[in-house]
């Protein structure tokens, strides 16, 4: 969902650039508060690993393919704060260095995809975490429900975007119905990407996932309370 | 960073970058598609560096598709992980700084 210069225009784009500096802003200082020891190296290793599999597309349809996002998975892993860091550093990089995504676009992108993308993922994690019953599976479960929300979330930001300010004249309703058409079959695929990453972390190191931590620590407060 | 569970992260983003990458379908992604589709894919511009190195995932200059693109992976792995791992851990004492 990279971007290219030229769909949209220079006015737009420049606006949504500045909205999202100030959600990265925001993110720096929420993402201090949060980092110690033994979330940082996670953390790296979160935006590396989304590098990755984003390289991976897979087919969803005749002729199309989807790749990960990973902003619910970075959400679920280090928190909405690292992780909106975290996809910024992938798509900055994936813009400078491999010309994946335009660079006046960048803007639109990382309003799209580290924060849409993220807290939309954060949301429908908590909501999955508060619905489900308090155990290891519904963590698995929710990280599959926050990826296949994520995507199509994601892609409504593009149909904002496209509304301001397109280049183009085509019908915002054909590209909305085929924008979020196209990101919710991608978004199953992000779903499964999640849900597999974070059971692969939790059965390793249950400790170090934000999503999973945050749930433990309120039990060990309600227990020194007594 | 005595954590297996970095290193084996590491080493599976390798793998995945560096190797499996060349069987990843190279049909157009979501957004492509549907700029196709609708007609405005032709509003968009070339990258400022099309031209570079690196651009679209391959190495300039050499041949082979899987070692290009590979040799592309590893370096995108490797930029990643030093400007996360570098912003992440500077972020970090910047925190013990101000308590």
């Amino acid at each position: 969902m990279h971007i290219p210069d030229g769909f949209i225009d220079i006015p737009t784009s420049t606006a949504f650039a500045a909205v999202a500096a100030v959600g990265v802003a925001a993110s720096l200082k929420g993402a201090a508060r949060s980092l110690d020891e033994k979330t940082a190296p996670l953390a790296g290793l979160t935006a590396t690993f989304i590098f990755a599999v984003q390289m991976l597309n897979f087919p969803v349809a005749a002729g199309t393919s989807g790749h990960l996002l990973g902003g619910a998975l970075a959400a679920i892993l280090v928190g909405p704060y690292v992780a909106t860091l975290s996809l910024t550093v992938v798509l900055l990089l994936q813009a400078l260095l491999f010309a994946d995504g335009g660079l006046t676009a960048l803007g639109l992108s990382v309003f799209n995809m580290s924060l849409l993308g993220v807290w939309a993922g954060y949301g429908a994690f908590l909501l999955a975490r508060k619905v489900l019953p308090k155990n290891k599976v519904s963590i698995t479960a929710g990280a599959f429900f926050a990826g296949l929300v994520s995507v199509p979330v994601a892609a409504l930001g593009f149909v904002l975007q496209y509304a301001i300010g397109a280049n183009a004249t085509f019908s915002l309703t054909t590209v909305f119905t085929a924008m979020f058409g196209t990101h919710v079959l991608i978004g199953i695929g992000e779903g499964i990407i999640t849900g597999l990453s974070v059971s692969a972390v939790m059965a390793s190191r249950p400790d170090l996932v934000f999503g999973y931590r945050g749930t433990k620590k309120n039990l060990e407060i309600r227990e020194v309370q007594k | 960073m005595k954590n297996p569970l970095v290193v084996t992260g590491l080493v599976v983003s390798l793998v995945l970058a560096g190797g499996v990458s060349y069987y990843a379908s190279s049909d157009p992604d979501g957004l492509e598609k549907v700029a196709g589709d609708v007609g405005f894919l032709d509003s968009a511009k070339e990258s400022a560096v099309e031209d570079g190195p690196l651009a679209g995932y391959g190495v300039a200059g050499v041949d082979n598709e899987r070692i290009s693109g590979g040799l592309a992976g590893v370096i995108g792995v490797a930029s990643t992980a030093a400007v996360s791992f570098g912003l992440f851990y500077a972020l970090r004492r910047f925190k013990k700084d101000k308590l």
